[in-house]
């Protein structure tokens, strides 16, 4: 399905602007339990979709933030390409806007890219019902301040995104997980040292156990299994830690991630270990400065992802004077404070 | 050369400028005119400005002192690394003063465990990966200005390099900053993996010293790769040498660096290192591959097919660090080269999409042409980044003027074909006319919003990067008089 509802959208958000009345904006609804519960009328992008632009040649695609990540991996795979960042796919419904929004990298953030390094451009509508394009199409773009990154994580507080440009790369030949019994402390070591030696496109530690996928060309991966040894692992294991959907991430409580350097002490509470030891995932009732301050203890950040507790965010607030920069950053792209209010954080 | 002309004199009270001396070291605040006639200008000196004085902090708390001191007395500062940059970014502001960072000079650590390298914004790029060096480490953005530009420039202009290709430009490899806003509150952003609620990282990089002043830089190390190859492939034509690098990028390829050499910068490049490119070529690609040694087989395999079924006539292959700096060499000196060519040159920054690589040089090609004006193409092909070079003798009364307008039509052709202005030298002064046909004024007025969320009084590098709606007139680019740049002994580009 292809649309352009650009017009719509804009006249809509100009009319919130002028009656100050918030707006939710929701794509396929699949990220609405991720972060604050916010404010407002729900303005669905669903039906703004379809491709604008895909040259294959240039790795590039252009696309509308309503289409689904299901009908533009369809697109991309009949071409032999794939996204360049590892991002989640909730389900079927999931939207390369809220993918943009949400700015959520999985497994293979270190390998290939976080989701905000492979977007070029996006156009927007600001709070104020402007319709702006910001960055472009191409690799190397120094030309005004790079607001079509800053969307990316924002959970749409800054901008609607209407379309973004993504890098894309070739599909790999052939996929291959291989698993390791280890200690975390040998686990680490083997990545380090694997790391720019071998095709590693993703890595994770669970329960005693090093999960390594090997992608690229078929014969690079197969001399690589050869070269590692370890048990075969499942391939799937991957996109369910990328989609968060491992059961225990369902268990009770909250799950978060740290973000903390890779040498921190490994936690046997954490539940898994991801990023080569940057993000750990963690589920538990303890309370979120708990959990914050754990996080700080290593000199790392803790991000929630998701929990009963919709009154709490995902990133602690920083610092007044950093907090009072941040808000004025939000008011120069929505001054009435009418996208997602209260998303990320209360009142705006 | 464009002077800015004074437009009227700044007095500023004797009690700003005891403060400032009490803040500064003793040596630390140039006003004598000798002095700061050294600051008048950046790499690209077609534009001068003499500051009211030029401050040399040696500490962080300097720097947010000499901020809060200015904001207090409305002084405009511009901020500058080595002074490097090539679009005017650093040019001084005639009623402010210069803030230099290049005595913050400190590699504060390198975390080899971690791969990360704390910085002090006045460190030279290439002195990060000299440091990381003995943990098989390096950083990897690579100006050509390596040698002399800082990480705080770098920052502020999002710098690339032949590397970039592969390994990113400056924000992908920046995880965290320090950062005073203009009124001297220091503010951190990021950290371990750079992501934070707002990536306040991705606009403060490349902001060209508009929103804030760095004062500490965390970046990304990454390991050596095992192995480089590099391949020179000659071409009989240069349709088919741009043919070939869209066919690298089109099967996905993803080589370190991928540049490309017509043949005018090719006779220039020749003339300038006695090393000869194989007879008849009118067109030279480089390609550099790395990365683990079965893979780089593959790749080079790969690589060598592609070419050669576009035609390449002869391809030499260089393994060893001194056979690759010999290929290089062309490529690396081929801007000087260049300068012999002509008393003037004007060198331009577009980039496009790669797939439109040979469209596009077949229509700078006509131009060039049409208007009698030679041009020179030795650029980053892999990442679509053109430095279109057009000769011309500014003596000849009118030339200048018809280079400004050929100039300006290769920028609309970049446009018209869906690129930019700049890829990686920068607006600064140079092309704010630029921007106006880049982006609408509603889009223009945002860049002024977001710059008064962190600078309201418009004190940090006035009047660059972003143009006032009033402005818009014509695309710009870069000009060079007879050679004449700082830092001339660089390699550039």
């Amino acid at each position: 399905m292809t649309h352009d509802d650009t017009a719509t959208l804009a006249s809509a958000v100009r009319a919130a602007y002028e009656r100050q009345t918030p707006l939710e904006v929701v794509g396929g609804g699949t990220r609405r339990h991720l972060g604050r519960a916010p404010d407002g009328q729900p303005l669905s992008l669903a039906s703004h979709s379809g491709i604008v632009e895909y040259e294959p040649s240039g790795f590039v695609v252009t696309v509308r933030a309503g289409t689904t990540l299901h009908d533009l991996d369809a697109a991309l795979s009949r071409e032999g390409q794939t996204l360049m960042a590892d991002i989640p796919r909730f389900s079927a419904a999931s939207t390369i806007g809220g993918a943009v929004a949400a700015g959520f990298t999985g497994p293979g953030r270190p390998y290939t890219g976080a989701l905000r390094d492979s977007v070029l451009g996006a156009r927007v509508i600001s709070g104020t019902g402007q319709v702006l394009a910001f960055g472009g199409k191409v690799l190397k773009n120094v030309a005004g301040f790079d607001v079509s990154r800053l969307m990316v994580g924002a959970f749409g507080t800054l901008g609607v995104i209407l379309d973004v440009s993504v890098r894309v790369s070739r599909c790999p030949e052939d996929v291959q997980v291989v698993a390791f019994e280890m200690s975390w402390p040998e686990a680490r070591e083997c990545l380090k040292r694997w790391e720019g030696d071998l095709p590693l496109t993703g890595a994770f530690y669970h329960r005693g156990v090093l999960s390594v996928r090997l992608a690229g060309r078929e014969a690079r991966v197969a001399a690589a299994v050869r070269e590692l040894g370890g048990e075969k692992g499942r391939p799937e294991a991957f996109t369910e830690l990328r989609d968060l959907a491992f059961d225990f991430f369902q268990a009770p409580g909250s799950l978060w991630r740290l973000l903390v350097p890779p040498d921190s002490p490994w936690d046997p509470e954490e539940t898994l270990i991801d990023w080569a030891g940057a993000q750990r995932f963690w589920v538990t009732l303890a309370l979120a400065q708990e959990v914050r301050e754990k996080a700080a203890q290593y000199g790392g950040q803790a991000v929630r992802v998701w929990g009963p507790d919709r009154s709490e965010g995902p990133w602690a607030a920083p610092p007044a004077a950093t907090m009072a920069l941040l808000t004025r950053v939000k008011t120069a792209l929505d001054p009435r404070a009418i996208l997602n209010r209260g998303r990320l954080y209360r009142d705006w | 050369m464009r002077e800015l002309t004074e437009q009227k004199a700044t007095v500023l009270p004797a009690t700003f400028w005891r403060h400032l001396r009490r803040i500064l070291p003793p040596d630390g605040l140039l006003t004598k005119p000798t002095q700061v006639a050294v600051y008048e200008c950046d790499g690209l000196p077609v534009y001068r400005a003499r500051p009211l004085a030029v401050a040399l902090p040696r500490t962080r708390a300097e720097v947010g002192l000499v901020l809060a001191l200015c904001s207090r007395y409305g002084v405009p500062v511009v901020a500058r690394g080595a002074g490097t940059g090539l679009s005017g970014g650093a040019l001084p502001h005639a009623h402010g003063i210069v803030l230099s960072l290049a005595r913050l000079n400190r590699i504060l650590a390198i975390d080899p465990d971690n791969r990360t390298a704390r910085l002090e914004p006045g460190v030279r790029n290439s002195a990060v990966s000299e440091a990381a060096a003995p943990y098989g480490l390096f950083y990897a953005p690579d100006p050509s200005s390596q040698i002399a530009c800082t990480i705080g420039g770098n920052v502020a202009e999002n710098a690339g390099g032949v590397h970039c290709l592969k390994y990113g430009l400056t924000t992908h490899n920046v995880l965290a900053v320090r950062f005073f806003t203009a009124d001297g509150v220091l503010h951190e952003v990021g950290g371990v993996t750079g992501e934070a609620p707002f990536d306040l990282l991705a606009l403060l990089v490349g902001s060209e010293g508009l929103l804030g002043v760095v004062v500490e830089v965390t970046v990304r190390l990454v390991p050596k790769p095992p192995a480089t190859v590099a391949l020179l492939a000659a071409f009989r034509s240069l349709a088919e040498a741009a043919a070939s690098v869209s066919a690298v990028i089109g099967e996905g390829l993803v080589p370190a660096g991928l540049e490309l050499m017509d043949a005018l910068a090719l006779s220039a490049a020749q003339d300038y290192t006695g090393i000869p490119y194989p007879p008849d070529s009118q067109a030279v690609v480089l390609a550099e591959v790395d990365g683990d040694l079965a893979t780089i087989e593959l790749d080079v395999a790969h690589v060598r097919r592609l070419l050669l079924g576009h035609g390449a006539f002869a391809i030499e292959e260089a393994r060893s660090e001194e056979d690759r700096r010999r290929l290089w060499l062309g490529r690396k000196s081929a801007f000087p080269a260049v300068g012999r060519l002509a008393p003037d040159y004007y060198c331009m920054d577009g980039t496009i999409p790669r797939s439109a690589l040979v469209a596009v040089l077949a229509e700078i090609g006509e131009r060039s042409r049409r208007y009698g004006l030679p041009v020179a193409n030795v650029f980053h092909a892999g990442d679509g980044n053109l430095h279109p070079l057009i000769l011309y003798d500014a003596k000849i009364p009118g030339e200048l003027e018809r280079v400004e307008e050929l100039g300006a039509e290769i920028l609309r052709l970049c446009l018209a074909y869906g690129g930019t202005i700049s890829g990686e030298h920068g607006v600064g002064v140079e092309k704010l006319d630029g921007m106006c046909a880049q982006f609408t004024a509603a889009e223009l007025a945002t860049f002024h919003a977001l710059k008064s969320a962190f600078d309201p009084h418009n004190l940090l590098n006035p009047g660059k990067a972003v143009p006032t709606p009033a402005r818009c007139v014509e695309p710009g680019g870069m000009h060079v008089h007879e050679g004449r740049m700082p830092f001339s002994s660089l390699e550039r580009f």
